[in-house]
Order: structure tokens, then C-alpha cells, then sequence
């Protein structure tokens, strides 16, 4: 195997599926990349002056500008001539919420950028609060579970639909669970005429709280359930979904998780379970996961 | 006059800074309309869609945005530019602090404006003043032509290898964004003999991977921010030699970290800067007709901040009246404290009294300026006010 672009010595957790995913990703991508990130996990877990683990040229500025400053890079490359890829790769805090403007400017504008997000669905580096990707009932120190909470109220944010409503031409939510999947959608989108945008699903060990050894399993589950929808959509046009054969229950995939204990204990628990297999439910039905 | 300099025109004065960015040739401009930085930026959008300016321009969200841009261009080597003011100025605040941490040398016009609540789009300098110690150079222009000049001079300043350290050339906004004046537009071969091509020793390259904002923890953090601090103490000697250096080329030579006016055998000084100094030479010039003894120190460099210059330029004044359009709430206001903080371990013991004026786009006068000189007059005997704001209008209070 070639060596890994993302060297290893980084300070992510155990069992953390980002480091997982930016090298899935920086295979793909290969050496001719230069690399964005916003400021996070990924961030202060390799890069501590003056150690770091990026064995591509890595640029990192705030946390609501990576999509700006890529643009800038991308702008200049463009000048000098270069066929060099452009990758933003930041968490869902950045690129959900507080980067939110930059993110639509840089679609908006066109720029030949790959976005990449990885999930972890709250604000982990700063002690799991909720952020905007933050899925319903999820407990975390913001939206904690309590007599009068069932954890975080209000559903995902849908990124992805906000990326096509922008007319990114290459779409698709990716899995840290299916590698193949995840690399061939990195190369697609670096193909694409303008900027690409892909959501991965990526377990927090320290959020999410689950056995370290489970972590893909747990990311497979997530898609199995129809809780995460593997879809790909190109200029606009869904083409394509990875079919699940037997959908499993969304239980399965919750209760290996710390972060949704609260939903096993209580007398609101079934209900809300209910409420979420729903949301699976329409998953299944919209994207057509069952043949 | 040098033959070098016969080109002169009149236009407007953002006109005048646009052709002088034009001249300097950024690779990337990147901007949001506010007003009145506006007309800068629409005249630069319009030399690159007439093929006169070889740049990429980026229309973005944000003030926020527009300034990130650059930090990006600037790593892959471009020469980069931005304007703005006031509200947008404060929103690029996080990313002020993080391009001279960085150490991008950017350079931006501030078409300075009053900073709401209330809301007010005219001049004065609270919204540069606020943003003193961000790391950036800031240098302060009298009239176009200082802003014109400034700007060139601020590329050489901030790209210079010991420096690479952002700045801010300061003009107030309307009074000399909009203003027709005879100016001598920069001639285009001199600029680049005077200013040549930016090649930065460390850029994104994939051929050489580099990481670039990695983050410091307690133990390398205070020794980058004292590189930066270092940095401006090397640009003290830097804006004065390239202030020379322009002279040499322009034949235009007006202080390189501050001016004077009748300052020799002055008495009494106002020190200030920006716009303002045109009124205030016009005072000094009906006062010294009748025999006062006034004269004018204007402050070209507010950062980094010319203590030494200032002591010297400043020992024979025996009252000093200082002039400025901020106000430090809770405080006093940014010149004079800074002013009275550089005199304190000297033997200066000078009277020096702080007046707030022009806020938010109100005129001083030339009236103005003999009221606060008989003030400052007043004030050898005993300080009755050590700071105030001039003219309030009480009746409204």
C-alpha cells in the first residue's frame, strides 16, 4: 500500500472516524492537492506547531472562512496555470453553521473546489455541543437530556439539498463505513465542472460515545437503517442511491450509542424511537432504498 | 516640479487609489460593497473588465469573506487587495488579527466611517483607530495624493522580507474618497521599477507540501506574537525609507512616520491626523500672520506607533493639543493616550490635552481649531480640561 498522504502520530481519539475519512479522501484526491480546513478536530489534532501529520500542502485560517480562503487558492492556482485540486475538508460546525456564508458564496461563485464535510453531527472539539447537524433526540451538553429534555429538539439540517439549491454540479453523502464508495465520489467530484460538495458520515467516539472496535460497524448501521441515505446527485438530478437489501430496525443503530441512552430509559422513549424510525421510514420511500 | 511627476489630473479620490492599485498590480482583489469605500472597488471592477487591470476580481458575501479570500491568494503567492470601512471593517475583525498573524502582506484602504449604533455613513476614524492593535500597519493620508502615494509605498512596506506584516492606508472617507482634486496619477513603468513583483519565499505547493496555520500552544504562542511586534519596530526604519525611496523616484516626499508644520519654533502643537491637517494648516497659517507660535505635528504612521520620532519632534512644544476623530469609550481616545504614554518615561513633561472632533462626519472648522488652541494655551498654567469632546451640543443632551 502507498503511504498515506495523512501521516499517522496525529492526536485524533481511538476509534475517531476522521482520520479514517481524510485519508480515504486523500487517496483519492492523490499528492497534487492542496488542502483547506476550518478550525476543529481535524485541525488540532494535526497540526501542533510545529509538528504535523499533512504530507500535502495544508492551509488553515478561522472557523467560518475555509470556503473563502479556498477560493483564493483555487483563484491563484487558476492564474499560474495550475491543474492543482482544491479540497475544503472541515466538520459539520463549520460547514452546517458558522461557515455557512462563505459555503454559499464559494458554490455560488462557482469556484472548482471539492467541499468535504465530515459529519459528526455536534460541536466535538469544543465538548459535543449541538450544532445545526445535530440529528433529533441526540443528548448532547447543549441539548442535554433531562426531566423536561429528550435531547436536541429539531431534525438535521439538509445540507446536501442546500448545496444542489446551489447548483453544485456534484452532490453526494458518503460513508467513513464504505471506502469504495467514499473514493470513487471524491474522484467524481474532482471532475466536476465547478465546485462538489460530500457529506461523510463520520462516528465521534467522544460524542457519540460507542465501543472503539464498533466504529465502522456503527457507520454501516447508520446506513442500513436509512438514517443515512448513501445518494448522489449530479447537476441537480438524483442518480444514484446505494439499495439497502434489509432495512435494518433504527434501534439497532441507536443503542450502541451513548448519545441516545435517554431514549431506552424513559416512558417517552418508544415514542420517540417511533418518531425516528420515521424518519428512516421517509428516508427509505424518498430515496427509494428498497427495491 | 520633476518631470517625473507631470502627470497630473483632476479626479476623484477614488479614482486616484484605484488607478494606484491598478499600478501595483495585484493578482487578486477581493471587496464588498460599502459605502463610501464603493467607488474604489467599482472603479478597479471596471479597469479589469476594460483589460487595463490584469487581476482576478471576487465579489463575495462578506467583508468577512473578501479578506479570508485573499489570505488563500496571498499563500499561493499573490499580490492581493482589498478596501473597505466602518461596519465591514469590524466584521473582518477575527480575520484582521488573522493576516498579520499569519503574516500576509495585504494591503487594504480604509475609507475610514463612523461605526454604529447610531447608524452613520460619514467620516470619521473610529472604525481604524478601534482596530489599533491587530497587528497591522496603519498609515493615515492628508489628502489624495497621500493616499495614492501611500498605497504603493504600503506594498513595498508590507512585502519587504523582515516585515511581512499587513497594512491599512487610511483616508477619510467622503472627504477624500469623493473629492475632485488635482492629483499626480502614478505613472505605471516607475511603479513597477519602484515596486517589483511580489515572490514570497513560502507558498502552497504541492511539489513542496507545507502546512500553513498550524496552531501554538504556550509554549512557541507569545514568541510568534513578539516576532510581529518585532516586525513593526523594523517598519519604523522601513516606512521612512520608503518614503525616501519614493521621493527619489516621485520626487514627493511628505514624512515618512510624521510630518510637521511651522514645527520648529512652535509652541503651541495640535497633533493629529488624516483629512483634518488641511484646516488646521489654514488656522496655523492665519494664527502665525498675527504672531502665535502655533505649529502642527501630523501623525503619517499610527502603527506601529513612532515613540521616539514623537519625543524628538515634540521636546520644544510647551502645550500640545491633539485632534482626533475616535473616542475610547470608557477611556479617553486613541492618539492622545497613546501620546501621553510615550512622553511619560521621558523628560517631556509638556501639558497635553486630548480633544474629540468630527465624529460621525460633523466639520471642524478653522474656528474650531483657534477655540482649542486657546485652550491648549490655557492649559501651560493648569489643565482645567484634560480631555473633551469639542462643540457638544448641549441643548440636545
Amino acid at each position: 500500500m502507498e503511504k498515506s498522504l495523512l501521516a499517522p502520530g496525529h492526536r485524533a481519539c481511538a476509534g475517531c472516524a476522521m482520520p479514517t475519512t481524510i485519508r480515504l479522501v486523500l487517496d483519492a484526491a492523490g499528492p497534487n492537492t492542496i488542502v483547506v480546513s476550518p478550525t476543529g478536530c481535524l485541525e488540532v489534532t494535526t497540526t501542533p506547531f510545529p509538528e504535523s501529520a499533512w504530507c500535502v500542502p495544508w492551509i488553515h485560517s478561522l472557523f467560518e472562512n475555509a470556503s473563502a480562503v479556498a477560493s483564493g487558492v483555487e483563484v491563484m492556482l487558476k492564474r499560474k496555470g495550475k491543474d492543482t485540486n482544491v479540497v475544503v475538508i472541515g466538520g459539520d460546525g463549520s460547514t452546517f453553521d458558522i461557515g455557512m456564508g462563505s459555503n454559499s458564496g464559494m458554490f455560488e461563485r462557482g469556484h472548482k473546489i471539492l467541499y468535504v464535510c465530515y459529519d459528526n453531527e455536534a460541536y466535538m472539539n469544543t465538548g459535543v455541543q449541538r450544532s445545526g447537524s445535530t440529528p433529533f433526540c441526540v443528548n448532547t451538553t447543549t441539548t442535554p437530556s433531562g426531566k423536561q429534555s429528550q435531547g436536541n429538539p429539531r431534525p438535521k439540517k439538509d445540507m446536501p439539498a442546500i448545496a444542489v439549491a446551489h447548483k453544485v454540479p456534484y452532490v453526494a453523502t458518503a460513508s467513513v463505513a464504505y471506502p469504495v464508495d467514499l473514493r470513487k465520489k471524491v474522484k467524481k467530484a474532482l471532475q466536476a465542472n465547478g465546485p462538489s460538495y460530500i457529506q461523510v458520515n463520520a462516528p465521534c467516539i467522544t460524542g457519540w460515545t460507542f465501543n472503539a472496535g464498533t466504529m465502522i460497524e456503527l457507520a454501516r448501521l447508520a446506513v442500513e437503517s436509512g438514517l443515512w441515505p448513501l445518494t448522489e446527485y449530479v447537476d441537480g438530478e438524483l442518480v444514484g442511491v446505494k439499495k439497502v437489501r434489509r432495512p435494518k430496525a433504527v434501534q439497532e443503530y441507536l443503542k450502541l450509542q451513548g448519545r441516545y441512552k435517554h431514549l431506552f430509559k424513559g416512558a417517552q422513549g418508544p415514542d420517540l424511537l417511533g418518531k425516528i424510525q420515521a424518519i428512516a421510514d421517509a428516508n427509505i420511500a424518498k430515496y427509494k432504498l428498497v427495491d | 516640479m520633476s518631470e517625473k511627476t507631470t502627470n497630473m489630473k483632476v479626479v476623484e479620490g477614488s479614482y486616484a487609489v484605484a488607478h494606484a492599485v491598478m499600478c501595483c498590480r495585484p493578482d487578486v482583489i477581493s471587496a464588498y460593497p460599502i459605502t463610501p469605500q464603493t467607488h474604489i472597488v467599482e472603479n478597479l471592477s471596471q479597469m479589469v473588465a476594460d483589460g487595463d487591470l490584469d487581476s482576478e476580481f471576487l465579489t463575495v458575501d462578506s467583508e468577512f469573506s473578501a479578506l479570508s479570500v485573499l489570505i488563500g491568494a496571498s499563500a499561493c503567492g499573490a499580490r492581493s487587495y482589498s478596501s473597505t470601512t466602518s461596519q465591514g471593517l469590524a466584521l473582518m475583525y477575527e480575520v484582521l488579527y488573522n493576516v498579520s498573524g499569519m503574516r500576509v502582506p495585504i494591503v487594504m484602504n480604509v475609507a475610514n466611517r463612523a461605526v454604529g449604533a447610531p447608524l452613520n455613513i460619514w467620516n470619521d476614524q473610529q472604525d481604524a483607530i478601534g482596530a489599533r492593535d491587530v497587528g497591522w500597519i496603519q498609515i493615515y493620508a492628508e489628502d489624495v495624493q497621500e493616499a495614492v502615494d501611500a498605497t504603493l509605498q504600503a506594498y513595498k512596506i508590507a512585502e519587504d522580507s523582515g516585515i511581512r506584516t499587513p497594512v491599512m492606508v487610511c483616508m477619510d472617507g467622503f472627504v477624500l474618497t469623493h473629492v475632485y482634486e488635482p492629483v499626480h496619477l502614478l505613472d505605471k513603468e516607475l511603479a513597477r521599477e519602484f515596486l517589483p513583483d511580489y515572490k514570497p519565499a513560502n507558498i502552497l505547493d504541492p511539489a513542496h507540501p507545507m502546512t500553513f496555520g498550524a496552531f501554538a500552544d504556550p509554549s512557541t504562542f507569545t514568541e510568534f506574537r513578539y516576532q510581529q511586534f518585532e516586525a513593526h519596530q523594523k517598519a519604523l526604519v522601513k516606512i521612512e525609507d520608503v518614503a525616501r525611496e519614493f521621493e527619489e523616484t516621485f520626487g514627493r516626499y511628505y514624512g515618512g512616520l510624521l510630518d510637521g508644520y511651522f514645527l520648529d519654533d512652535a509652541e503651541t502643537v495640535i497633533v493629529t491626523l488624516g483629512s483634518v491637517v488641511g484646516t488646521i494648516k489654514d488656522a496655523i497659517d492665519d494664527m502665525r500672520s498675527v504672531g502665535k507660535k502655533v505649529g502642527l505635528l501630523k501623525l503619517r504612521s499610527y502603527r506601529p506607533f513612532p515613540v521616539q520620532a514623537l519625543r524628538k519632534a515634540l521636546k520644544n512644544a510647551n502645550c500640545i493639543a491633539v485632534i482626533e476623530k475616535d473616542v475610547a469609550i470608557g477611556g479617553e481616545a486613541g492618539l492622545v493616550t497613546d501620546l501621553k504614554s510615550a512622553f511619560y518615561n521621558s523628560s517631556i513633561r509638556t501639558p497635553i490635552i486630548g480633544f474629540v472632533a468630527g465624529l460621525g462626519g460633523r466639520d471642524i472648522t478653522i474656528k474650531d481649531i483657534r477655540k482649542i488652541v486657546a485652550k491648549a494655551e490655557a492649559s501651560r498654567g493648569r489643565i482645567e480640561s484634560e480631555f473633551e469632546f469639542l462643540d457638544l451640543r448641549t441643548e440636545i443632551l
